[in-house]
């Protein structure tokens, strides 16, 4: 296993508070990593700095070994690194497909020039990605709700579209925020069930996870943060048996 | 009215609704679809009208070069106006695109030696296409009949691509949209660009139609008039902006039949719109067949 990720020591503050703190981490190919630790520790900062949205005071990233710091969100997307958002972001008044779609990269439709110059190639495209993303749909169970505005989907479902959207984006690692957060116990166990089928189609995922049973069951390892520093890392029985994380987690 | 009087009123008629409707609907790519609430529409009406009516008058340009010309013009400044949207938003987009119409305003206002200054230009000639005269009121309408039919298919053409998916996404939820690895920055720029392409063709028809143009025509009152007709009849659909425009034109021409006298007739315009504009907001915020309503209070985050 090669390294498709490295993180060198980033640094984040938010009017003088310390979200990352010299924070380095370097993610095997095709690896689950789970990220926990109490809110406020840099985890989804940690994020927001890998997928563009915002820019570190110091560190680089590095992905496929090309330096990917502070590229603006869309170029990170572009690129193979897609995410999900922890307070649930989709479009919700077009179709459960219409947001699929939108995720695949490089769509000739897209370009105003194929719109008016070449609609035909734009709806070739545009009828193949439909087949892709009904079968992306079909996988995890959402086929029959494809053509529901995205609002009709209950909490559960609309995270597990979020997933499949990363999914039509081709992205290599998915940046999956609280993925079974406040979810029922038979979504919960459908979600994990396709995050840990990832891996086998060449995925590399870091996750994000209050859900401590969650992220024992399907990570390969996991790091423990705090106060915007890595406090411990290993495997999850490592993480969980250390003493730093106990105490964190009693205090 | 006798017979030959009442079908060149209804002519005129028609003929506005066409200008209304391919204002509104290229202010529903921009507004409706991609969510930029913009009040500086009367500007690229206003540019096309003054490019198409300063050519014909004083360089004697044929017709086409000189809608080319203005549709040209009007997409760079519309380009101008996309550019701040990739910085502020919501609110403080609409006091910048005011800004940009009310300098609008003053340039043609007061650039008297090539705009005319307030006494506006007189005189603009009748177009010529291929040899063939526009003079007739019937003439006109065909032509701005052709024009509508041509912005309701770059229209409808845009909305049902993958690129019009991306505008509603953007719409919804940049941050979403930028996570889909869409540039919206570049797709800002564009739905402004032709949006104000577009408009500018209903400046053209305009100046040629009623031969004299003034400041006046596209004031800031002129943006929310344009504005009105697209919520009115539905920001975020297709045939929305057709209806508004329809309904919008109509409804003052009705009050003339009721028998009140000009002066009152014209206030009372300004009341109902006014009036209309709230009852909607209030009541049918996403418009006669609208499918987006423009965020009331809170914004998205």
């Amino acid at each position: 296993m090669s390294v498709i990720l490295d993180v060198q020591r980033l640094e984040k503050n938010f009017d003088g508070v310390r979200a990352l703190a010299d924070f380095s981490c370097s993610v095997q190919d095709g690896e689950i990593l789970g990220l926990i630790g109490p809110n406020g520790a840099g985890k989804t900062t940690f994020f927001n700095i890998v997928s563009g949205f915002l820019a570190p005071e110091s560190g680089e990233i590095t992905f496929k070994g090309n330096g990917i710091t502070r590229i603006p969100p869309h170029r990170i997307t572009n690129l193979g690194i897609s995410r999900t958002f922890q307070n649930l972001r989709l479009v919700r008044q077009i179709s459960v497909l219409d947001n699929v779609l939108l995720f695949f990269q490089q769509q000739p439709g897209e370009k105003l020039r194929n719109v008016f110059f070449n609609w035909r190639l734009s709806q070739e495209r545009e009828n193949e990605n439909r087949k892709k993303a009904s079968s992306l749909l079909e996988e995890v169970g959402l086929a029959q709700k494809a053509d529901n505005p995205a609002e009709e989907l209950s909490y559960g479902q609309q995270k597990l579209l979020s997933l499949v959207c990363c999914l039509a984006a081709k992205s290599e690692v998915l940046l999956l925020d609280e993925p079974v957060a406040g979810i029922a116990p038979e979504m919960t166990e459908r979600i994990l069930e396709t995050i840990r089928g990832l891996p086998a189609k060449s995925k590399t995922v870091i996750l994000i996870e209050h859900n401590l049973n969650a992220v024992m069951q399907i990570c390969d390892r996991v790091i423990f943060m705090d106060a915007g520093a890595k406090v411990s890392e290993g495997t999850p029985k490592e993480v969980r048996n250390d003493p730093r994380v106990i105490e964190a987690y009693i205090n | 009215m006798k017979a030959p009087e009442t079908m060149e009123y209804l002519l005129h008629i028609l003929i506005l609704i066409g200008i209304y409707t391919i204002l509104s609907v290229s202010l529903n790519l921009i507004a409706g679809y991609t969510g930029l609430l913009s009040i500086a529409h009367a500007t690229f009406y206003g540019v096309g009208a003054y490019v198409v009516a300063i050519m014909a008058l004083k360089l004697h340009s044929p017709f086409l070069v000189n809608i080319i010309c203005a549709v040209l013009l009007s997409s760079l400044l519309g380009a101008l106006v996309g550019i701040p949207s990739l910085r502020i938003r919501d609110d403080y987009f609409v006091i910048a695109t005011f800004a940009f119409q009310v300098i609008t305003f003053s340039i043609l206002n007061n650039w008297v030696s090539f705009t005319g200054g307030p006494m506006g230009l007189p005189g603009i000639p009748q177009p010529t296409i291929l040899g063939l005269e526009i003079s007739s009121n019937i003439g006109f309408l065909a032509l701005v009949g052709i024009m509508c039919a041509l912005t309701l298919w770059v229209s409808s053409r845009i909305v049902r691509s993958p690129f019009g998916r991306v505008l509603k996404a953007i719409r919804e939820d940049e941050v979403f949209a930028q996570a889909a690895g869409k540039n919206i920055a570049s797709y800002k720029v564009l739905v402004f660009v032709i949006g104000a392409g577009m408009a500018a063709v209903a400046g053209v028809m305009y100046a040629h139609y009623i031969s004299f143009i003034d400041p006046t025509s596209f004031t800031v009152m002129e943006s929310i008039f344009i504005i009105s007709i697209v919520i009115i009849g539905g920001a975020g659909s297709l045939w929305g902006p057709v209806t508004g425009a329809v309904v919008l034109v109509l409804l003052p021409e009705l009050l003339r039949f009721v028998g009140l006298p000009s002066s009152v007739a014209a206030n009372l315009r300004q009341i109902i719109y006014g009036g209309l504009l709230v009852a909607f907001m209030m009541w049918r915020p996403k418009g006669l067949l609208g499918e987006y309503a423009f965020h009331t209070g809170e914004g998205p985050e």
